[in-house]
């Protein structure tokens, strides 16, 4: 079945891909698309089936074939099953089928190709491609065959930013998506090298039980000695910033959206960009021996919320607003992982796929409906054109904004799914750094999304229609096709982060069964209070000591790394603590939330002339913001231009003149040359020769005499 | 007594002759067919003096071959020399440099 799942999108995407031909484009189109169908359906039984506690250390592996083999090197490809596979299953194989039915929507006409060019075909073929290449990543029991699907998925996006071929700023962009990814691969590839030079191993499994070995070692990089561990998380979590979009390498992600609307929606939101904090969550027995990583991770991850948050602010293109929403809400994963509480950054991964793919493809329906129109300044008033698809936005935004009941809990929290999670994140945020830096990054960064995510709506679907009239007259619902896929992620959306509550941020026995970890009772304190939710948590601050959020005993998950899906070190009380922060930091987001609700409200529907009279008084910081904090125009003076420049050097000074030159030089001058002086030796006169001749027996003969010729 | 010496200066003062004849000659290209047969005679009396030195008479077989050969190539060159004669109208060696490079 785990082979089915991984293989019915490489079968989809070569059938779709090579053989439209010959069965036509819309059976390929249903070919690639049911593949899907049948892989997320299975993968959903194998999440729903898949118990921890029946396999050793909560993992199996299926192996498929001997891969690489030299030296002490081998590699399988092979199939790792654990719970952390188990979730990227669902949220890949689920996200990917829906929006292949989608594009069945959204694809079907496009003025980018002319009349009967047959493009649909190709684009199906990249997308279950692109499925195939994380599922890959995803489902690797080794490092290298993580690699690979970490390219796959690179190749892929590559291809599908770069789909409208005809347009130069698609192009640029998908090259700059692989340029600026690269950046981070490289240190993906050297941390990789750094791990096997000293394990000896690519295999995760070799890999986790070699790591607590070798928390004092160290190695020399870059003319200095680092310790071991640090290093190598370090060196990983480049490749993770470069793929996830954060801070420094997240330019490519805003410029990624000039693919079409539904690989935003698998690629730039749910899956791809995900990767990263997959990397972070696969390898958390070495990210809990690497402190100082961590640290790093959890600053970054807190600054790329906050940053990526203000760009989302000003934005005006619809799709950007998201992405940046997107490149934020991977700061809180990261953030989560970071602090080393795993089953909360998967939690938000999770849900976050949902209502934000589901975002995504409402954006996209608003496109559709609008006639490629993408500039919110040119929308307005769409609620009446397209109910449908303006009620599942109003689902994703309530989901995104984190809409809830604080306070109350009945077993898990009331709310929607980015409620749950996020408030997750938060709080653990809160219990990991003591209320610091990253707790308050997280929660502006939560005022700021409520902020953004309600003036998009308020901009697109409330006050009067702006822009061209004759495209809001013609603005349509979109085909059945599109909006089916919005309906199932709409109940993600809702009920995503209520129903894994437990399973993600529940106590940590519930977290550590869930994912195949072996817990232990941690104090003395193991008596069962059957108090209610609500009180309990009142008065947590004050007995935050002895007793946690659900009046149960203390766990701590105790495996040792490679046992069960993710590791926590001993001392890693974050998940406990993470129940017992304070009242107001359980409000905190909530009131964020309200407060950036309010916000938009008044400036957006009260007194619509107020963000323009802002952006005038506050221009620097509007420009400022406007224009991503410079970071395009920063990298395009110190690297871009720089290596413009030396390209151009090398082309003009090293090809043209050294290379061209020299071969030209030797060609039609030293040659030549040469040429010349042996044609004026030759005479033609046969005393000449003849004197040349004796000159030569001459010069022989006094040889031989001198020094005996040949003996 | 004339000895081997004897023999081989003569052939030698001969050789040199030849030679002088092919490049200090400027004038005719006939004078040049007969230097170069000049060599091949002073060539002759070495290996006869040899043959008849060593008593091998392998050295005077090999003289009549090489006077065989002398005849043919005196022969073929005048041949040579008649059709350029034709074509050039002259056979000043001054003027022979179709060769020029």
């Amino acid at each position: 079945m785990e082979t089915i799942i991984l293989f019915a999108p490489l079968v989809g995407a070569i059938l779709c891909g090579f053989g439209w031909k010959l069965i036509g484009e819309t059976a390929a189109q249903w070919t690639a698309t049911s593949l899907l169908f049948l892989a997320a359906l299975l993968s959903w039984v194998v999440f729903l089936t898949f118990e921890p506690s029946d396999h050793p250390n909560g993992t199996y592996t299926v192996n498929i074939l001997r891969w690489i083999e030299s030296g002490t090197l081998s590699t399988d490809w092979a199939i790792r099953m654990d719970r952390l596979t188990t979730i990227m299953l669902i949220v890949i194989n689920t996200v990917a089928a829906l929006v292949h039915l989608y594009s069945f929507g959204y694809m079907a006409h496009d003025e980018n190709f002319k009349e009967g060019e047959s493009y649909r075909p190709r684009f199906f073929a990249y997308l279950s491609f692109f499925t195939f290449s994380m599922l890959m990543l995803v489902t690797a029991d080794n490092l290298v065959q993580m690699f690979f699907g970490w390219e796959g998925v690179g190749v892929a996006s590559y291809l599908l930013i770069g789909f409208y071929y005809r347009k130069p700023s698609a192009g640029a962009a998908a090259i700059k998506a692989f340029v600026v990814n690269r950046v981070g691969d490289f240190g993906f590839a050297l941390g990789i090298f750094a791990l096997y030079m000293v394990t000896d191993s690519f295999r995760f499994e070799d890999i986790f039980a070699a790591i607590p070995g070798l928390q004092d070692h160290s190695i020399t990089f870059m003319w200095r000695d680092w310790n071991t561990l640090n290093l190598i998380a370090f060196l990983l979590f480049i490749g993770a910033m470069g793929k996830s979009a954060q801070l420094f390498l997240h330019t490519w992600l805003p410029d990624a959206m000039e693919g079409p609307t539904p690989v935003s929606a698998l690629i730039h939101a749910a899956t791809m960009v995900t990767a990263g904090v997959f990397l972070v969550c696969r390898m958390s027995p070495l990210m809990e021996y690497a402190e100082a990583t961590t640290t790093f991770i959890v600053f970054l991850g807190a600054t790329t919320a906050f940053f990526a948050a203000t760009v989302g602010l000003v934005q005006n293109d619809i799709k950007r607003v998201i992405a940046y929403s997107t490149c934020s809400q991977l700061g809180y994963m990261f953030v989560a992982a970071g602090l080393g509480v795993y089953s909360v950054a998967m939690f938000h991964l999770l849900t976050h796929a949902f209502f934000k793919a589901m975002l995504f493809l409402g954006a996209g329906s608003v496109i559709h409906a609008m006639h490629h129109e993408q500039d919110m300044r040119n929308y307005g008033g769409l609620r009446h054109k397209i109910p449908k698809t303006f009620w599942m936005m109003m689902i994703g935004t309530l989901a995104i904004t984190g809409v809830g009941i604080p306070l109350l809990y009945v077993g898990f929290p009331i709310g929607f799914a980015g409620f749950v999670s996020k408030d997750a994140i938060i709080e653990s945020a809160y219990a990991g750094t003591n209320g610091g830096y990253a707790f308050w990054m997280l929660v502006v960064a939560a005022l700021m999304t409520s902020f953004y995510s309600w003036r998009l709506m308020f901009m697109t679907f409330y006050g009067t229609p702006r822009g061209d009239a004759h495209t809001h007259d013609h603005a349509h619902e979109a085909p059945n096709t599109m909006l089916v896929p919005l309906y199932i992620l709409a109940v993600g959306a809702v009920f995503s982060g209520m129903v894994w509550y437990g399973s993600f941020f529940g106590s940590n026995d519930k977290v550590g069964k869930f994912f195949g970890v072996p817990y232990a009772e941690a104090s003395e304190h193991g008596e069962v209070k059957a108090d209610d939710h609500g009180d309990d948590h009142a008065d947590a601050g004050d007995h935050a000591a002895e007793e946690d959020g659900h009046g149960k005993a203390h766990y701590n998950l105790v495996g040792a790394p490679g046992e069960g899906a993710i590791h926590n070190n001993p001392d890693n009380h974050v998940l406990n603590d993470a129940h017992e922060v304070p009242v107001w930091v359980k409000l905190a987001p909530f009131v964020a939330m309200l407060a950036g609700f309010g916000l938009a409200y008044q400036m957006y529907i009260r007194r619509p002339d107020w963000p323009h009279k802002l952006a005038t008084q506050q221009a620097p910081l509007y420009q400022f913001l406007l224009n991503k904090w410079y970071f395009d125009e920063i990298y395009d003076f110190l690297i871009v231009r720089p290596t413009f420049a030396l390209g151009r050097i090398l082309w003009k000074q090293g090809d043209t003149k050294t290379i061209d030159g020299g071969i030209n030089g030797v060609a039609m001058g030293i040659v030549p040359f040469l040429t010349r002086l042996a044609g004026r030796a030759q005479s033609g006169y046969i005393f000449s020769y003849v004197f040349a001749m004796v000159l030569g027996i001459a010069v022989l003969l006094t040889w031989m005499t001198l020094f005996g010729g040949a003996n | 007594m004339i000895g081997l010496e004897h023999y081989l200066t003569v052939a030698a003062a001969l050789f040199v002759i030849g030679i002088f004849g092919l490049f200090l000659n400027r004038k005719n290209v006939i004078i040049l067919l007969m230097s170069i047969e000049l060599m091949l005679l002073a060539v002759n009396i070495n290996l006869v003096a040899f043959s008849s030195y060593l008593g091998d008479l392998v050295g005077q077989v090999f003289t009549l071959f090489v006077l065989t050969v002398a005849a043919a190539e005196a022969a073929i060159g005048l041949a040579i020399l008649v059709c350029f004669f034709r074509n050039r109208g002259t056979i000043d060696v001054e003027d022979v440099n179709v060769m020029k490079g």
